[in-house]
């Protein structure tokens, strides 16, 4: 095995860059939120790979917690998105500007 | 072998993220969003952290998403007008996403991260349950109280949320 923490690290953060972009263009809120998601789990990779590279357990139990916020973050989000629905019949970004005027 | 298989799995992971992105249907998305967590937990393997590579799999691949292809469905967004991406956007998302890589990278260089592989002297402490019992209840015995209570307020919002309330205003 000769591949080193340079190459996770940069591959997490190209990893990050896409969940960017995809918050950036997108205008559906649940495919907005999926990149969120991803975001996350490109964090989540750079920790574990940290944690491998240097034989500490600091990152892999950092992961740990993430994973259970997210899950907790997920319920809540969709939980909010359904209500928005409900309300406004829409999840299109370009139409929820009531904050806007 | 693991070389290629870290190849393998992180072009899987960037190539379905990518189509996570650009894929117009929300359900593609899902099911390209499921493909790029699953190949992060073949990462995590190569990485020795079994037990994180199975807890991947099952909140994220298995509750997140189920989750979202719930309410995808729930929601049904498949009718309706989506207007196309104007060429603004674009120009404006793909600037700031190369900004947001050049500039990490460039700090990621600078740090001077080790090209070499892991030394075969360091111990593999992700792998077993047991090391993680030991921090998890030791260290970070108050992180896991304070997560316990926040997926217990988390519940509670969310009940919260799903109730109907009468006689609010609609916001216009």
């Amino acid at each position: 095995m000769t591949i080193g923490l340079n190459a996770y690290i940069t591959l997490s953060v190209i990893l990050f860059a896409l969940g960017f972009l995809g918050v950036l263009l997108r205008k559906n809120t649940l495919v907005i939120y999926m990149c969120l998601e991803l975001m996350l789990v490109a964090s989540t990779l750079a920790l574990v790979a940290f944690s491998r590279f240097h034989g500490m357990l600091d990152g892999n139990v950092f992961v740990f917690f993430i994973l259970t916020v997210a899950a907790a973050e997920v319920a809540v989000g969709l939980a909010i998105i359904v209500a928005l629905f409900r309300r406004r019949q829409t999840v299109q970004v370009d139409e929820l500007n009531a904050l806007r005027d | 072998m693991a070389d290629l298989l870290f190849y393998v799995l992180g072009g899987v992971t960037l190539g379905t993220a990518a189509l996570t992105v650009l894929s117009r249907n929300a359900v593609n998305s899902a099911m390209f969003f499921l493909l790029s967590l699953l190949a992060t937990a073949g990462l995590f393997v190569l990485l020795d952290a079994y037990l994180l590579a199975v807890l991947l799999v099952l909140v994220y691949a298995g509750a997140v998403v189920a989750l979202f292809l719930f309410i995808i469905m729930l929601l049904d967004m498949q009718g309706g007008v989506r207007p196309p991406f104007t060429r603004a956007t674009i120009a404006a998302a793909v600037a700031a996403t190369g900004l947001l890589t050049v500039g990490v990278l460039s700090f990621v260089k600078r740090a001077q991260l080790s090209a070499a592989p892991v030394s075969p002297d360091l111990p593999v402490v992700g792998a077993t349950l047991k090391s993680y019992a030991a921090q998890l209840f030791t260290t970070y015995l108050l992180p896991v109280q304070v997560v316990g209570f926040l997926l217990l307020i988390a519940m509670l919002g969310v009940i919260v949320l799903s109730k109907r309330f009468e006689g609010l205003e609609d916001i216009k």
